[in-house]
């Protein structure tokens, strides 16, 4: 279970994040990260990998305070995943992996981490026949599969991704999706994901934060913190969620609010 | 074995494949060392038959003295000298290119070498010594000093400055004309004598090898890179971004200061040594990444074998090239080095 408690964070003296509480966040549930540029998504999920200080409150995972611990022993229960892998960077996917599982020293048993283990969490993702293949060769959806290989090699209860499908097509946004909620369902993990695309928000994820201004706007169900107010408010663009068939829920973006007058 | 039961075999037995070639790579690289100190024997003014040679190196007390004082005194501290500076400037270099996330980078190519070159002549020219220093280390002492200031400074643009590729290669290229204009500057101010032996060492020679220097300098080696191979995951994954990395537990602020301190070091000493000797460590890294791929465990000390052959064959040519006359070394690897500059930059621009 994930809560967050007043969290604060800045850059230097500008705050981008202010006295943010949000949770209790269930293990088991995909949970969509929402809110404009500039909002400080990324900002919220480095502080809570621990890649930026926070200046004031907790982040409790299961009762601990992630931002008490080290930060080789914070990376034990958290991965962080920013947006894409580098370009060129000529490693195999398998080394790739290997090195995510090895980078820290602090647990004994990644020193020796099982080869087999690796494969099955390739496997896993549908691309253990890409092991041998060097990174600079692959597209940009095979990157990012392998990107979350590398997260689940580490047995994250926490998983954080920014933007993971902001550079893929149709068909690996599914993709990856469908991937993520399998492995946040059968192994039990906290998986917060900042997504753009609403539409996917609604209909993939099992919960929403809606962040403005590095303040809570909305916690819940997807259908209760979408809203055509909410938009209104935190995007200022008016839009209707209209359902479809089949009863999915659909946003539909009419344009810029007008300007209040 | 129980990996021997699973269809996931084929992947796992072409990881070991490959494995083993690097190994057999690693052990090429070092047969060809040697193979290139005989040929540096063999081959140039006053070549030694194989003979005479076998004789000289494990019966030296029975040896001709003439051929003796060739072979033991200036021979092969000079043969071994480029090994030992080539091996240190290829691993400064890998390291180098790894921190700062730049194909371009090398203690030469970014001004490291150039720093270090200042700090000597002013220990050479001017006699200027750190306090508490002894006499016969002001010249290392100085350079490294120099180098370590360098160095952090390119880190601190690059992080800081969240500079391209392009403009961090711009600062170090900055920084080598600064460092350069004041060399010249201490050069300007310099006595005949003093002058005479600073620009023959500004060009890169291995005429000055000794067997302390040489000694000094494998022991250096020997030192940093087990520290080096200490590292090499943490290296690798810095490859993958330096976010991810962190968010792998890693420490990257200080995993980049403990580098550049061992850069610092061995391009300071290979300069107080041997004066500036250019591209070794911006070209082995290059050669190095094609033959052993990016998993530092290899490609760290790949990239010191690599640049230990590459200086140990340029030393080779600098004696042959001209007959009867022995070229700077530096000026071979520049002549080698420039292409090959180039066309890194030029392949980066296709992209």
């Amino acid at each position: 279970m994930l809560q967050i408690q007043d969290l604060s964070v800045a850059y230097g003296r500008r705050p981008i994040i202010h006295q943010l509480s949000a949770g209790p966040l269930m293990p088991g549930r995909v949970v969509s990260l929402l809110g404009p540029n500039g909002s400080g998504k990324s900002t919220l999920l480095k502080a809570m990998a621990g890649l930026l200080k926070a200046s004031h409150g907790q982040v409790m995972l299961d009762g601990q305070d992630l931002t008490r611990l080290t930060f080789e022993r914070r990376a034990q229960h958290v991965v962080y995943l920013p947006q894409s892998l580098p370009a060129a960077v000529h490693l195999r996917v398998f080394e790739s992996v290997m090195v995510a599982a090895r980078a820290s020293d602090l647990d004994p048993q990644a020193q020796a981490v099982d080869p087999q283990r690796i494969l099955e969490v390739l496997g896993r993702l549908g691309i253990e026949h890409l092991a041998m293949h060097y990174l600079d060769q692959l597209s940009g959806g095979q990157k990012q599969l392998v990107g979350l290989a590398q997260a689940l090699i580490r047995k994250p209860r926490l998983l954080l991704l920014d933007e993971p499908l902001s550079a893929l097509d149709l068909n690996y946004q599914c993709h990856v999706m469908d991937l993520l909620t399998q492995e946040t369902r059968d192994h039990g993990l906290t998986t917060l994901i900042v997504l753009h695309d609403l539409n996917i928000a609604l209909q993939r994820s099992d919960e929403a934060l809606l962040i403005r201004a590095g303040e809570l706007a909305g916690h819940g169900r997807p259908d209760e913190v979408i809203t055509a107010e909410s938009l209104a408010q935190v995007y200022e663009v008016s839009a209707r969620v209209e359902t479809c068939s089949r009863g999915l829920a659909h946003i539909l973006i009419d344009g810029l609010c007008a300007p209040a007058s | 074995m129980e990996s021997s039961l699973t269809p996931a075999a084929p992947a796992l037995v072409h990881y070991r494949h490959m494995l083993r070639r690097r190994w057999l790579l690693v052990g090429a690289l070092m047969a060809v060392i040697l193979l290139s100190i005989l040929a540096d024997f063999m081959l140039g003014p006053a070549g030694l038959g194989w003979a005479e040679l076998s004789h000289a190196l494990f019966h030296p007390a029975q040896a001709d003295p003439t051929t003796r004082v060739i072979v033991w005194d200036i021979r092969l501290p000079y043969a071994l000298m480029a090994v030992a500076v080539g091996l240190a400037l290829g691993l400064a270099g890998a390291e180098m290119q790894t921190i700062l996330n730049n194909p371009l980078a090398s203690p030469f190519t970014l001004g490291i070498s150039s720093a270090a070159a200042f700090g000597a002549s002013l220990a050479i020219v001017l006699g200027l010594s750190l306090p508490g220093v002894p006499q016969s280390w002001s010249i290392a002492a100085n350079a490294f000093v120099f180098a370590l200031v360098s160095a952090l400074l390119l880190d601190a643009v690059a992080r800081w400055g969240s500079m391209s590729t392009a403009g961090l290669v711009l600062f170090g290229i900055a920084l080598v004309f600064s460092f350069n204009a004041a060399v010249s500057l201490v050069q300007f101010v310099a006595s005949a004598e003093a002058l005479q032996g600073l620009v023959f060492w500004t060009m890169g020679s291995l005429a000055r090898s000794s067997w302390p220097k040489v000694g000094i300098m494998l022991l250096a080696f020997a030192i940093l890179l087990p520290l080096s191979l200490r590292d090499t995951w943490k290296l690798t994954a810095l490859r993958l971004g330096e976010d991810r990395a962190a968010s792998f537990g890693i420490d990257v602020p200080r995993l980049r200061l403990t580098a550049l301190v061992r850069i610092s070091l061995l391009a300071a000493l290979a300069v107080s040594f041997v004066g500036t000797i250019g591209f070794i460590g911006l070209i082995a890294p290059h050669i190095a990444r094609r033959l052993f791929g990016e998993d530092h465990r290899f490609y760290l000390p790949g990239s010191a074998l690599v640049g230990g052959t590459i200086l140990s064959l340029a030393s080779i040519a600098s004696k042959n090239i001209v007959p009867g006359i022995i070229i700077p070394v530096g000026i071979v690897t520049s002549l080698v080095g420039v292409p090959f500059f180039l066309a890194v930059v030029l392949r980066r621009q296709m992209r």
